[in-house]
Parts: structure tokens; sequence; C-alpha cells
């Protein structure tokens, strides 16, 4: 990969918001992204799915909380975490009608924040699968029972034995940054789906994306994509990392494609996650993890590298320099890894033994921020002002 | 009636012990919640079941429904049934 182009910026402080199964925890880091000052644990003992910061206010931070005992529920702060007030009405499914069994849910996986010309507004996704809004910046949520409880969607989710073994998941609920009411979300098990009208239908987006063998394509619910991002730079591209390879959609096409196949065979195309870069919609990251046999889910050979792409998926270079360079099993999962907004573009990745790496140099070169803390579930980046 | 609350949910009472009135199970961990908002929904689902890992009892016996009923004076005990690492 060819070395970054463009000098330092500071667009302000940058903040890794760190989900584990054990908790939360916040690094700030210094102008240079050299010195990072930790901040946690948060909710220590909680499983913590993920922790988005607001960017329209750079204030309201919403966390994903459940633990072994006790129910799913949001917690949200807006002094980064000195305070936290608990959703007076979490993510829940409607009751059944009488007769039915209903769902209930496990825990909220994902939360993506609203267009930027609706505040307040917020989105989340579930295990077992669902989608729910908050149009009081995350106070109170309600389940978009259009596709929750649509007999077609029902169909395509499956049952909590489809999905990953902690349950199926809804993700991925990606803003078109031009159009608010233009919305994507993913379901694994259940396909990529898009929807024009705020997020009130879904039709399946699934062309060209390859399913397990011996399954038909053509079902939806055969469809397992992993981690779908759009590029800030151009909202018509999309990149994805499923269970089945890595693909391109560049709209208005429907019709998605394996970029994957240039990787070299020995690493595959198989992964959870995948990141892109806020300002050139030809470069992309990947971490990609063995995907053989029965799937063990680690560093292929215990040898950990990203791949980056700068020609949208033609060729691929591995970027391990700093990296282990043997006996490293672990892996990392689809939230656990994020780009800010500097440039050079400064990439993170949470592992699944709990080590949080960083590269401020678009993936060059890494090293190790954090060790020894849970298993990192989530890293998201964000930046608010530096204060005068 | 007193409510003996485990401490996953001393976040909500502040503590050991809260108090709750009513008759059945569903009618105790209501009044709960009105006391102190939140606490039901961590340990009763959307669906009015008990969560997997929240047990009730009361009078040494334990109690597996929502409509079951509780004495007025008596103890309502609130456990957290967790295993593994």
């Amino acid at each position: 990969m060819s070395q970054p182009t463009g000098s330092p910026a500071s667009p302000g402080e940058t903040i890794l918001l760190i989900a584990t199964r054990k908790g939360a925890w916040l690094y700030f880091s210094d102008a240079e992204r050299r010195a990072w000052r930790v901040d946690g644990p948060h909710f220590l003992g909680h499983t913590i799915h993920h922790m988005v910061l607001d960017p329209r206010d750079e204030r309201t931070l919403l966390v994903a909380a459940r633990t072994g005992h006790l129910g799913p529920t949001v917690f949200r702060s807006t002094d980064f975490g000195r305070n936290w007030r608990e959703a007076s009405r979490p993510p829940a499914f409607a009751p059944a009608p009488e007769g039915q069994e209903g769902r209930a849910v496990d825990h909220t996986f994902w939360l993506t924040p609203g267009h930027l010309s609706e505040p307040g507004l917020w989105y989340a996704g579930t295990s077992p699968q669902g989608l729910f809004r908050s149009t009081d910046g995350g106070v109170t949520w309600a389940p978009a029972s259009s596709i929750n409880d649509a007999p077609q969607y029902r169909q395509w989710m499956g049952t909590v034995q489809d999905g990953t073994p902690d349950g199926p998941k809804l993700h991925s609920i990606i803003i078109d940054p031009r159009d608010a009411s233009h919305l994507y979300m993913a379901m694994s098990g259940g396909g990529v789906h898009e929807s024009t009208d705020g997020g009130q239908t879904f039709t399946p987006l699934v062309d060209g994306l390859q399913v397990v063998e011996g399954f038909n394509p053509d079902d939806v619910a055969f469809h397992d994509p992993h981690c779908v991002r759009l590029c800030p730079s151009n909202p018509d591209r999309l990149y994805q990392q499923n269970h089945c390879g890595i693909y391109r959609l560049d709209r208005p096409s429907r019709s998605w494609t394996r970029i994957g196949k240039a990787m070299l065979a020995e690493v595959g195309d198989i992964g959870f996650t995948m990141v892109v870069h806020p300002r050139d919609a030809d470069c992309a990251w990947v971490f990609p993890m063995d995907g053989t046999s029965v799937w063990p889910r680690t560093s292929p050979d215990g040898k950990p590298a990203v791949y980056g792409t700068r020609d949208a998926g033609t060729s691929w270079q591995r970027l391990d320099a700093g990296l282990p360079v043997s006996q490293a099993w672990w892996t990392v999962k689809r939230q656990a890894m994020s780009v800010d907004a500097h440039d050079p573009v400064g990439v993170y990745f949470g592992t699944s033994s709990g080590e949080l790496w960083m590269s401020r140099d678009e993936g060059i070169e890494w090293e190790c921020i954090a060790r020894h803390l849970p298993e990192i579930y989530a890293v998201e980046t964000a930046t608010r002002a530096v204060p005068a | 009636m007193k409510v003996l609350i485990p401490s996953a949910l001393y976040a909500y009472t502040g503590g050991a012990r809260a108090e709750a009135d009513g008759e059945t199970l569903a009618d105790v961990l209501a009044d709960l919640d009105r006391r102190h908002p939140g606490i039901r929904f961590r340990m009763i689902d959307e669906q009015n079941r008990i969560r997997r890992h929240i047990r009730f009892f009361s009078e040494n016996i334990q109690i597996c429904k929502l409509d079951h009923p509780l004495p007025a004076t008596g103890e309502l005990i609130i456990v957290q049934a967790l295993s593994g690492g």
C-alpha cells in the first residue's frame, strides 16, 4: 500500500469508544494521537455491544448494555460518562397477540445516529433481529413493527437458532448523508436491505452475493452480511465483508461484485469487519480470519494482518508492520474496527483477546495502545472540538 | 411487603432492601417499578416472561408465574442465577 499523502490535520480531539464483554472504556488522545488517557471501566461487568457518540452534538453518548442476569437496556450520557441515565423505555418488541409467542430483545447490538437534519433521531438493531427508533436522543425507543413483525421479514430473519452463536443480529444501519429517508441495514443472517422511506419499508439488496455452497442464493434468508459500510466521500459506493467474501456495490447498480477474489488465496477473503476511508472511496481495510474447516475465526496461521486496498478492491496489500509475527490467534469482530478523520487517517481495531491497536498512517505501521482488556466487541472513533 | 434485592439491581434501589405492595408477583413488581423506575424490565421481558437468570422466592418456594399470589406481610426474595465466567 502506498504512503498516504497530505499534511497532518487536527480535526479535534480523537476519542476511542471501546465496548467489551465486561464493560466500556473511553480513550482520549492528544493532538498527535501519540498519548492516550484512559477513562474506565464504565459499567464493569456489563456486556457492552456498542458505544456511540452523536456527531450532531458531540456530547450525547449511548451505550447498549446488558448483564448475564438482567435484561437489555440503553444508557445515555451527555458529559462523556461522568453521569449516566438509563433509557426510560429501552428497545423492546411489541407484545405478541393473544395465543402467539412473542420475541424479546436479548441485547441491543447496534446503534446509529440519524441524519444530520434529524437531531435526536437514533436507530438500533437488536438480537434477535429487530429495528428500533428513538426520536428523543435515546430516552425512549419504539419498534419498527413494519419490519419486525412483517411475515416476509420474519421468515428471512429465521429463528434464534439461525444466527451467530450468541444470536442473530440486525446491524450496519446506515443513513445516506444526502437523504435522510434513504437507509441500508443488514441482518446476520437475512441479507442486506434498502429503504427509501425512512425505514418504514425495506427491499432486499443481495444480487451478486454468494451464500454457503449448496444453499439457494435466491433465498434472502441464506445471506449473511457481516459488516456493510458506505463511503462518506461517495455515498453511491458500499463495501461489505460477508460470510462468503468481500464485496463492493456502486449504485444505482443492485448487483454486488466480489472484490475479495483478489486477496491472496492462502489468506482468503473471510472476516467480520471492514472500514472505509473518510475521503477516498477507493480505499478500504479488512481483517481476514481463518474461515476454513470448522471456522476457527482466528488470524490465518496465527499471523494477524490488516489488508488494505487503494483501488476499490482490484488489489490488496498486507499491512502487518508492528503486529505479532506468529502465534497470535485473535480476531477482530464486526464492530471492532474504526477510522478517524485525521490526515493521514488513523485506523484502529480491538481484538478478541482484549488488545487495542492503532495505525496513525493508514495501516502502514501498527502499535498497541492497550492490552488486557476484556474481549473487545466494538471500537468506534469520535471527534470533539478541543476545549479552549 | 419486604423485597430482598440482588446486587445486580442495587443501582435501582440503592441497596439490598426495598418495599413494594401487591397481591400477586406481577402487582409487587409493578409497584417496585413505580418506586424504582426501570427495574422491572431488567427482570421481566416485553412478553411478560421471567428472564432466564432471574428467580423469585417467597415463603421458601420458588415462584414461576407472575399471577402467583403473595402474602401481604411476607418477603419476596429476588435472586440472580448466573453461571459461567
